[in-house]
């Protein structure tokens, strides 16, 4: 079994270097001839940077981006403004052709597998068919062999093979899922919610899996959960996203414990701790409001409309991401 | 003296295609006056069908329900007729569900969705109906209730809907809500306020409330006794702080286990509960939960453990006397 990534991982450059990336979709009216009347800032200015063999966490309430920024690394989507690098090499305007060769390195686990792999193909197939698609193996037998490796590196049993997926429970669909994305010898695996569909019991399964897989395989991966504490067990950094933006990012020890943004502390404070003692004493900070519309966002510090600690300034003026030492960064004019 | 809410033996099963499946099997659980009962369990555990069951909303065919009694204020509802029973439903006892947009009705106004149990149960009029609507809105802070009345759900967000489902619930006073998944659909910080909204407003009417999770940190935070169920049957009962610090059953122990937890020590690695759910189709004859169990015994693959006391109103089903074998092993 080769390890793509563990090659790299004395490299310092990072793997994937993401610049002010706005990702936004048009809307569309008119009956006769379509116009553009408006448009969803879904991504609206987003920058991280991911080091080789590290997890960088992407969380956030639905809607403010994350699925979307995922999409776009991959270039599966049209990049509106920014920069994507992947390994040293402007990805932002490839076309498909060009994308060819970097696509194999970047692959998708997606949080239903169900809902994404043909159900009338055999499972041996399945995890095979991106090796046709990309010339990977030339010989049926030899994907065969190496889909049947690929089970066994994923927790399956090889015979299992031969089955077709509704024969297969969500875990192990999962896992499926996973087998199929590592087909390619990626070195970036984009975790869109792998495990937000799963009972807890299997959840800590599969979670276990991504983390024995990046120990042998020096993996790098983008993990998108909007369970908090989830994100925080698998991640090396975090960033929180809100409609389109970062608003803070650090390493997942200091932004647990020394979270700046207000939009992070409220993030934090809503998320309950499976101990009732725990939870007696908890202070219980609960920010008002919801998410507003991705296709109207407010001026100013997007949080503005239910930040408890809004001034004058904030409702105007955006924010910046700023350093604030020890490598996290917080968008809010109050830190 | 008899609590509010006593299910005691509640079986429901179906049929499928797959041949019966007992979806709930002998489950018992109580719930008194301003309390809140957590069902905790994984997808497909039984914790809809229980409180389907206890509704009598079960559709037959396919389901029916095959034994037990559910006595509420000194009446068994299952034994009462349909007619009295649409006359406790939404009334004495009203239901919140997980997808509110699937339960409220897309061509009615909210107000007169929120007002009709008022109508309904109280005979009030039309204007008096949507009038306490009003105020129910106003109750569970949907900003500019009063005018909110003649919106339709789809001008309202996934927060809001659910909001306006509390108010629905609240409109005659129940004594007992039970809320599924209510805020299984909702992000983070709106499932905290929903929450808290629903305890506040229990606490101030004393209203019982019946919580169903799958969440354990919903349990923690918001819950005073917890039942956990497994393949459709209650493995574990207690208050929530016994549950949390002294959990008996073998599953429960593992369900604590293997939850990341925000203030846990990082990078400990996670404890799974091994296997697969089981397929009710084809449960074991012994324990459900015995394929899996890392004390199973002997007696575990033949028998079936009752649900039974073990000190301090904490009840387990498990024939394994986990701290005396944690004993063996120091
Ligand atoms: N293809 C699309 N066309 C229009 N709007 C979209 C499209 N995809 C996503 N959006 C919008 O972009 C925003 C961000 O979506 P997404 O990235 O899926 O968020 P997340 O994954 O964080 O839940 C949302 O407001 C969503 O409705
Ligand atoms: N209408 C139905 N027909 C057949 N089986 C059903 C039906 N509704 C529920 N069940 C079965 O009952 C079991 C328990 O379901 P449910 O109570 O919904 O679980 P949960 O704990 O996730 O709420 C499931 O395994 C399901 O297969
Ligand atoms: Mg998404
Ligand atoms: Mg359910």
């Amino acid at each position: 079994m080769s390890m793509p990534g563990l090659a790299n991982m004395s490299d310092p450059s990072p793997l994937l270097v993401v610049e002010d990336l706005k990702v936004h979709f048009p809307i569309k009216a008119g009956t006769l001839v379509q116009r553009q009347v408006a448009s969803v800032k879904a991504v609206d200015g987003v920058s991280f940077l991911l080091n080789r063999g590290e997890t960088l966490g992407l969380v956030g309430e639905s809607g403010c981006g994350k699925s979307t920024t995922g999409l776009a690394v991959l270039r599966m989507l049209d990049i509106t403004a920014g920069r994507v690098v992947f390994d040293g090499e402007d990805i932002t305007r490839h076309d498909r052709a060009a994308m060819r060769p970097i696509r194999k390195r970047m692959q998708m686990v997606y949080q239903d597998p169900y809902g994404s792999l043909n159900p009338r193909m055999k499972v041996v197939d399945l995890i095979a068919e991106p090796m046709i698609v990309h010339d990977l193996l030339p010989n049926r037998a030899a994907r065969a062999d190496r889909a049947r490796e690929l089970l066994a590196l994923v927790g399956l049993r090889p015979d299992m093979a031969d089955r077709y997926i509704h024969e297969f429970s969500g875990g192990q669909r999962q896992r499926i899922g996973v087998a199929r994305a590592l087909s390619m010898e990626p070195d970036l695996l984009i975790c869109d919610e792998p495990v937000s569909a799963l009972d807890v019991s299997i959840q800590a399964q599969i979670v276990n899996l991504f983390q024995d897989l990046q120990q042998s395989l020096g993996l790098t991966y983008i993990f998108v959960a909007h369970d908090l504490a989830v994100v925080r067990h698998i991640s090396d950094r975090i960033a929180v996203m809100y409609l389109g933006r970062i608003a803070e990012i650090a390493d997942r020890e200091t932004l647990y414990r020394r979270p700046l943004h207000p939009y992070t502390q409220a993030l934090l404070a809503a998320v309950p701790i499976p101990d009732p003692e725990i939870e007696a004493t908890r202070p219980q900070i609960a920010v008002a409001g919801e998410v507003p519309s991705a296709l109207n966002p407010p001026p100013g510090c997007r949080f503005h409309t239910r930040c408890p600690l809004a001034v004058a300034r904030c409702r105007t003026e955006e924010p910046a991401l700023r350093d604030v030492g020890a490598g996290q960064m917080v968008s809010c004019h109050l830190v | 003296m008899a609590k509010l809410l006593e299910v005691s033996g509640l079986t429901t099963s179906f049929r499928t295609e797959r041949g019966p499946v007992m979806a709930v099997d002998s489950v018992s659980f109580d719930v008194d006056a301003g309390e809140t009962l957590a069902i905790v369990g994984e997808s497909g555990s039984g914790k809809s069908v229980s409180a389907l069951s206890l509704m009598r909303l079960i559709p037959n065919p396919p389901g029916e329900i095959v034994a037990g009694s559910v006595m509420f204020e000194g009446q068994d509802l299952l034994k009462i007729t349909e007619a009295e029973m649409r006359a406790v439903r939404g009334d004495r006892i009203a239901m919140i569900f997980q997808e509110p947009m699937t339960s409220l009705n897309p061509s009615l106004t909210v107000g007169m969705q929120v007002g009709e149990p008022v109508m309904l149960h109280r005979g009030a009029s039309w204007k008096a109906a949507l009038e306490r609507a009003g105020e129910l809105l106003a109750r569970v802070r949907i900003p500019d209730a009063r005018s909110r009345v003649d919106a339709y759900p789809h001008q309202f967000s996934g927060g809001m809907r659910q909001r306006a489902m509390i108010a629905m619930a609240l409109a005659c006073q129940p004594k007992l809500i039970i809320a599924d998944e209510p805020t299984t659909a909702l992000d983070v910080t709106v499932q905290s306020q929903i929450l808290s909204l629903l305890k506040e407003l229990t606490r101030e009417t004393g209203a019982a409330l019946i919580l169903i999770t799958h969440d354990l940190g919903v349990v923690a935070r918001y819950a005073d006794r917890v039942s956990v169920m497994y393949a459709g049957r209650v493995v574990e009962t207690g208050t929530a702080r016994d549950i949390y610090k002294r959990p008996q059953h073998p599953y429960t122990q593992g369900l604590m286990a293997c939850v990341p937890r925000l203030d846990q020590v990082l990078g400990r690695r996670l404890v799974p509960i091994d296997g697969q759910p089981p397929d009710l189709t084809r449960l074991p004859p012994g324990c459900a939960f015995a394929p899996r169990c890392g004390w199973v015994t002997e007696r575990c693959l033949q028998e079936r453990p009752s649900l039974d006391p073990v000190g301090n109103g904490h009840l387990k089903a498990c024939f394994v006397d986990v701290d005396a074998r944690v004993g063996e092993h120091v």
